[in-house]
């Protein structure tokens, strides 16, 4: 079993959702992120996506945007995220760490010395909002052989049949299941039919499932509990970077 | 080669919301396109309404002036909203009907294609939101003025370097949120599987028509077709007549801005390399650590840091090749064209007709350069004004 499969059989065992963090790295800076990164996995969150900056974050809202728009005026590289990774691998052995990122930037840095370098920081699986399905096969060659996973993503637009498709191969790892259409960002109200939804995936796949965009809520991390396995709050973790740079204890308390 | 990749080039990089639309988008299009109505009504309205055909004008006093081969134009200009832009948005207007879509998107630069976006839309009684970088609005005004006109929303975007990719960027985030209701009518030959097929295949007729019209008139293919890159729609617009014909030299003319050297310039091919954006893996402007640079160039139309991944395959396998022609060389062409031949040519096309006052003294008189004149340059008055305030003055042909 690897450490998100343990990780999942933890919190399944706990009886509650796995609580999944999203931070951009670089953002407000690197030391910032790291400290944000820290608190939270010493205080609750199971599983880490360390967001890497991207000029052209075509799926996520002002937020997330801005964030990795600052990120990069600092001049944060996929090498600071995969260093910094290595230094949270050290304090946190067994939490599951998730490279996030666009394609290209994992493209220009060569995917095989990406995998090189990640499988060594000891990250466990790398996820990659612009590569669906049928372009995955290209990361996957390289990821595997050295022992890392791919999370996939799952949208509203997505048939079951697709779901089960993507999550095939990646037993793994999990399902991150998009709750809207539309960018990442803070909402009022998900979606109504979302607990359905969530319901109807988890049947009709072999892996966990986590719901993600738009949560920032104590509420809505629990609905989402009642029927998937975990939950990823993004956008409101960032948000509350914006303040003065440090999660308090307040920014933490999801279940 | 795998559906919907050309070599390496290609395939859908994009967000998993958009990849169902796609599946449907692409069924909806291989039906019309295989449905003789659908393909008469779009020859109907491109008769009747864009009044195509568009003629190939020989360029004599331009011609005679340089000395060398004969320069030919296919006269895009005079399109129904002054450039090609519109062949592809009646297309993909056509398309959005039939898929019941309520909403039409798209990006622009220029403007011709959210001028040619607004134009259908109002023709088939959509609404129409045109996202435009900020840097655009303000260079390229006539167009958003037209657009207003015509009844389309324009939202300026600030992001970046507030050009076309950042329009880009925030039309697909429209479309992600309203995949349902909402067509995306993508402005070139660009974007995820099906786009640049589609939007080949709709610009194509420039290609059919010159070919035709080339055998009547001059009873010979051209020695070299010439057209400027942006996106690449134009161009594959013009190629498509003539992949076929292994005599006919392609060539793409990139923006090349203040010079390749200088790194200011919009050229993709000429001085970047693949990588992902916007759906395509294709050449890009870049940095070593995959994040796409901010691009320049006089003109609007031009300025983006991709390329239609079927050039990106050209360029690899020799079929097409493609060259930098700067800012200096557009705007003396631009002139030449104006003074010479009595037409005010897009300054995006002027890049190619630069390309062709290069080769042209160098080439037999019975030799002929085929140019797409891809638009007409109303909209760039007071940008070359502006250049030529900012500029040492340029040499008159
Ligand atoms: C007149 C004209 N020509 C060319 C272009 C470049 O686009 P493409 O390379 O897709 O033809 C534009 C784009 O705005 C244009 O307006």
């Amino acid at each position: 079993m690897n450490r998100i499969q343990n990780c999942f059989s933890r919190t399944r065992a706990a009886g509650r959702p796995a609580f999944v963090a999203y931070l951009t790295m670089g953002f407000p800076s690197l030391a910032a992120s790291e400290k944000a990164a820290d608190t939270l996995l010493s205080s609750g969150a199971d599983i880490l996506e360390l967001g890497v900056p991207f000029s052209d974050p075509v799926a996520d809202g002002a937020v997330i945007r801005a964030a990795a728009y600052a990120a990069l005026a600092q001049g944060v590289k996929l090498a600071d995220v995969l260093a910094l990774a290595a230094r949270l691998r050290a304090k946190h052995p067994d939490a599951p760490l998730v490279v996030f990122s666009y394609y290209n930037v994992l493209y220009a840095h060569g995917l095989e010395r990406f995998a090189d370098e990640a499988a060594a920081a000891g990250v466990d699986a790398v996820l990659v909002v612009d590569l669906p399905l049928e372009e995955r096969d290209e990361l996957l060659a390289v990821l595997r052989p050295r022992g890392l996973t791919f999370v996939p993503l799952v949208a509203p637009t997505t048939s079951v049949e697709r779901a089960a498709a993507s999550a095939k191969g990646l037993e793994d790892s999990f399902l991150y299941v998009i709750t809207v259409k539309g960018t990442t960002g803070a909402r009022a109200e998900l979606p109504p039919e979302l607990k359905d939804r969530l319901a109807t995936l988890r049947a009709a796949v072999d892996v966990p499932i986590a719901a993600g965009f738009g949560v920032s809520t104590r509420e809505q991390a629990a609905m989402i509990g009642e029927v998937a396995d975990g939950f990823v709050v993004g956008s409101a973790l960032v948000k509350a970077l914006e303040k003065d740079g440090t999660l308090h204890a307040e920014d933490l308390r999801y279940y | 080669m795998k559906k919907g990749h050309y070599g390496p080039y290609g395939g859908q990089y994009i967000a998993e919301t958009l990849m169902t639309p796609l599946r449907e988008l692409e069924a909806a299009y291989e039906e019309a396109k295989a449905d003789p109505a659908f393909q008469a009504e779009f020859r109907e309205i491109l008769r009747d309404y864009v009044g195509r055909e568009s003629p190939l004008t020989f360029a004599r006093r331009l011609t005679e002036r340089l000395g060398g081969a004969r320069i030919v134009l296919k006269r895009e200009d005079l399109n129904h909203t002054g450039a090609h832009k519109v062949n592809n948005t009646i297309g993909q207007a056509l398309l959005a009907r039939r898929m019941g879509k309520k909403r039409l998107i798209a990006e622009t630069g220029a403007g011709m294609h959210g001028v040619a976006t607004a134009t259908v839309a109002a023709l088939f009684g959509m609404p129409c939101e045109v996202y435009m970088g900020a840097t655009d609005v303000a260079r390229q005004a006539p167009n958003v003025a037209r657009m207003k006109m015509l009844g389309a929303t324009v939202h300026p975007i600030e992001e970046g370097g507030a050009t076309l990719k950042d329009a880009m960027n925030e039309a697909i985030r429209d479309w992600i949120a309203n995949c349902d209701d909402t067509f995306y009518v993508i402005g070139t030959v660009a974007g995820p599987h099906p786009y640049p097929a589609m939007v080949r295949d709709f610009q194509s007729v420039i290609g059919t028509e010159a070919r035709r019209q080339m055998l009547e008139k001059f009873g010979k293919l051209p020695d070299q077709a010439i057209a400027c890159v942006g996106g690449g729609s134009n161009a594959i617009g013009l190629f498509a007549g003539f992949l076929d014909d292994p005599g006919v030299r392609l060539v793409g003319v990139e923006a090349g801005g203040k010079g390749i050297a200088t790194g200011e310039h919009a050229a993709s091919i000429c001085g970047g390399r693949p990588g992902v954006l916007h759906g395509s893996k294709t050449y890009l402007l870049q940095t070593d650590d995959g994040q796409i640079l901010d691009t320049y160039s006089v003109s609007a139309g031009l300025d983006y840091p991709g390329v239609g991944p079927e050039h990106a395959y050209l360029a690899d396998t020799g079929r097409a090749e493609y060259v930098p022609v700067d800012d200096a060389e557009a705007v003396a062409a631009f002139d030449a064209l104006c003074r010479y031949e009595g037409i005010i040519p897009a300054l995006e096309s002027s890049h190619a007709v630069a390309e062709a006052i290069k080769r042209a003294p160098h080439l037999p008189g019975d030799a002929i350069l085929l140019v797409n004149l891809s638009g007409r340059g109303d909209k760039d008055m007071d940008n070359v004004l502006a250049w030529k305030a900012a500029n040492p003055p340029v040499p008159a042909l």
